[in-house]
């Protein structure tokens, strides 16, 4: 697209061009950076046993800031993704428990999770797009009531996923981690999804929403589809947790929320809408682990541990906003 | 009819429709909810919240997706902050005041900064800061002790001050009054409603709109500052992120006063009734008996269906 498309902007510099063609590579630029000091403080670090370890722990950040992407493409925002994965995580957990835990009962409870997730999705949707209430109180309101649905089902954390399930998670297949499976097929799953129509009309949306309307598009069920996209992925992203914890919790993704606005931010996208892409959300997310771990192999104390990841954090936030808008510009 | 119906539409009046109508529900459900001395405790507890929600009401009427995520961090920093410069004794309580209000005006400052001169969208910045404000929250948690509250602050805040009502809910009618004020009749309150509705205009009018931004989030971390103040009176002495709680509600309280979150649009005066509407709801959920999964569904519908009445946007037309 971009070698035949001759605009001004197609002229700019290499960088920009760059830039406009890959908007993800700062972040991964930061997050290359990252893995470098991770290696310097801690060599072991950078074994292929502690990445695979930091990819099981924080592959379901990686899912819910995807989950998170594709609303703020619409230019929404989803308060409630968290709690939607607390509420699978323990709904899974659960049903895997009384069903005895055997193959049939797990992917039978991972099905009804999925199902799960998407009438979470659904609810939000319809109450921001349909009802034209504001996103931020709106699903700050549902994801009080999720968390309500969560401590009724497991009023107290603790309940274990069976074995086969966190084995399985945390095991190998024909001698590859089985995060590796999860993580390709979540690529496949991303490409397909980017080859659809909803991902553009998302993005159109976001854009300019009276544009899009007066074009023709129908607003309302498209950002109800990008809510249900957040579901859905918000339950994959449970599914994740549920087997790196292997226990139920019901408050488990509440202070995930707002890691996964975080980490659509740190991946270049625009809060506003209309500008972003689920890689640089994903590199997002594993920057925020990474930041976790390089404070805590550098040696820091440990009662200024959440101070430095808070200003890391805070200064790769900046970095994302000032490079996302130079790739727009 | 048409007066009724109109009037009917003013997110003031709702509000004070709905407190009227939770009272009763409260009254009904529990005998005494109604009663002098509890409303007293409920007010207590809803001028904590509205102090918080008067900054978040500025920041949000400035407009270009204002909001303030920190406040929370700001509401539990100030509360161990007093807690320390006090430490038990009355002749603390003024510098005590003067090192929150300070603090509240730095963190204030460093996000107007962020969002004026860094163009990092307010939601962004905010919530960064808050995260920075958690850190160094535990980082003075293990340094120091949490402090206590001078005698004078607890009883400022608990203690009924004049006409047998504590002094915080006099202080919050002063706010109130203070807020509809600056608001409504000074040059910097027509400002922050010109840089809400128009931003481009209002730089245009020559208004001084990066000074505005920066100003007002400084005004938002110092109620959010004295609100901890406050806090600290009411509970004693501080604990883990006493604050936290604050940041979410305060912005609901804020747009169930009828403020647009879109900016420019809305006033103090409707946060005031949307903070006490808020706390009375709550109150009622813990009078009731039931468990707390039921109490948070509850109150996560209700907060629902109450918006239903507020701010709802327009429907798209081509």
């Amino acid at each position: 697209m971009a070698e035949i498309t001759i605009t001004p902007r197609g002229r700019a510099g290499g960088m920009r061009r760059l830039l406009e063609r890959y908007p993800f590579l700062p972040a991964l630029a930061i997050v290359v950076a990252l893995l470098l000091l991770n290696g310097f403080f801690s060599p072991n670090s950078l074994s292929y046993r502690s990445l695979t370890g930091l990819l099981s722990t924080y592959m379901a950040l990686v899912l819910l800031a995807i989950a998170q992407t594709y609303v703020v493409y619409a230019g929404d925002i989803d308060l409630s993704a968290g709690s939607i994965l607390s509420l699978v995580n323990v709904a899974i957990v659960v049903l895997m428990e009384r069903w005895g835990g055997g193959a049939g009962a797990v992917l039978l409870a991972l099905a009804l999770g999925l199902l799960l997730g998407l009438a979470c999705g659904l609810l939000n949707g319809i109450v921001v797009a349909a009802l034209r209430l504001q996103a931020i109180v709106a699903t700050f309101a549902t994801s009080i009531f999720f968390t309500g649905l969560a401590l009724y089902i497991l009023p107290v954390a603790g309940t274990p996923a069976p074995a086969l399930f966190w084995r399985t998670y945390g095991g190998r297949l024909l001698g590859v981690p089985f995060v590796f499976y999860i993580l390709a097929g979540l690529v496949i799953l991303l490409l397909v999804l980017s080859r659809t129509r909803l991902v553009t009309q998302l993005l159109a949306v976001g854009d300019d929403q009276q544009a899009a309307f007066q074009s023709g598009l129908p607003v309302v069920p498209i950002r109800i589809k990008g809510y249900l996209l957040c579901g859905f992925f918000s339950a994959l992203a449970a599914f994740c947790i549920t087997g790196d914890t292997a226990s139920g919790d019901p408050l488990v993704g509440g202070k995930m929320t707002l890691y996964s606005v975080a980490a659509v931010v740190l991946g270049g996208s625009a809060l506003s809408g209309g500008w972003g892409t689920v890689v640089g959300s994903l590199l997002g997310a594993l920057t925020i682990g990474l930041i976790n771990s390089v404070v805590f192999f550098m040696g820091t104390p440990s009662e200024w541990q959440n101070f430095v990841q808070g200003l890391a954090i805070l200064v790769v936030l900046m970095a994302g906003v000032l490079a996302g808008r130079r790739a727009r510009a | 009819m048409s007066r009724i119906v109109s009037l009917m539409r003013q997110p003031l009046v709702v509000a004070l429709v709905l407190i009227a109508l939770l009272l009763h529900l409260g009254q009904t459900l529990s005998p005494g909810f109604a009663s002098g001395g509890q409303v007293l405790r409920l007010l207590i507890v809803a001028s904590l919240l509205g102090i918080v929600a008067a900054g978040q009401n500025v920041v949000i009427l400035g407009g270009r997706e204002g909001i303030d995520l920190s406040v929370g961090g700001v509401v539990s920093l100030s509360a161990i902050i007093a807690g320390n410069v006090m430490n038990g004794a009355d002749s603390g309580i003024v510098p005590a005041i003067l090192a929150c209000l300070a603090a509240g005006a730095f963190f204030g400052l460093l996000n107007g900064l962020g969002v004026t001169l860094l163009r990092i969208p307010p939601l962004v910045m905010t919530l960064g800061m808050l995260g920075v404000l958690q850190g160094l929250l535990v980082v003075i948690r293990m340094g120091i002790p949490s402090g206590r509250t001078a005698p004078g602050l607890s009883g400022f805040v608990t203690q009924p001050l004049a006409a047998g009502i504590p002094g915080i809910i006099w202080l919050w009618i002063m706010i109130g009054v203070l807020m509809a004020f600056m608001l409504h009749r000074t040059v910097f309150g027509h400002r922050i409603y010109a840089i809400g509705s128009n931003e481009h205009a209002a730089y245009m009018a020559g208004v001084p709109v990066r000074l505005m931004r920066i100003a007002l989030f400084m005004i938002s971390g110092m109620f959010a500052a004295i609100a901890g103040l406050c806090l600290l009176g009411y509970s004693g002495s501080s604990f883990a992120n006493v604050g936290e709680q604050y940041t979410l509600a305060s912005i609901i309280a804020v747009v169930f006063g009828g403020t647009s979150l879109a900016g420019g649009k809305g006033g103090y005066t409707g946060t005031m009734a949307g903070a006490i509407l808020l706390v009375i709801l709550q109150s009622i959920l813990t009078t009731v008996n039931i468990d707390e999964s039921g109490r948070q569904m509850v109150f996560g519908a209700t907060l629902l269906l109450l918006m239903m009445f507020y701010g709802r946007g327009r429907a798209m037309r081509a």
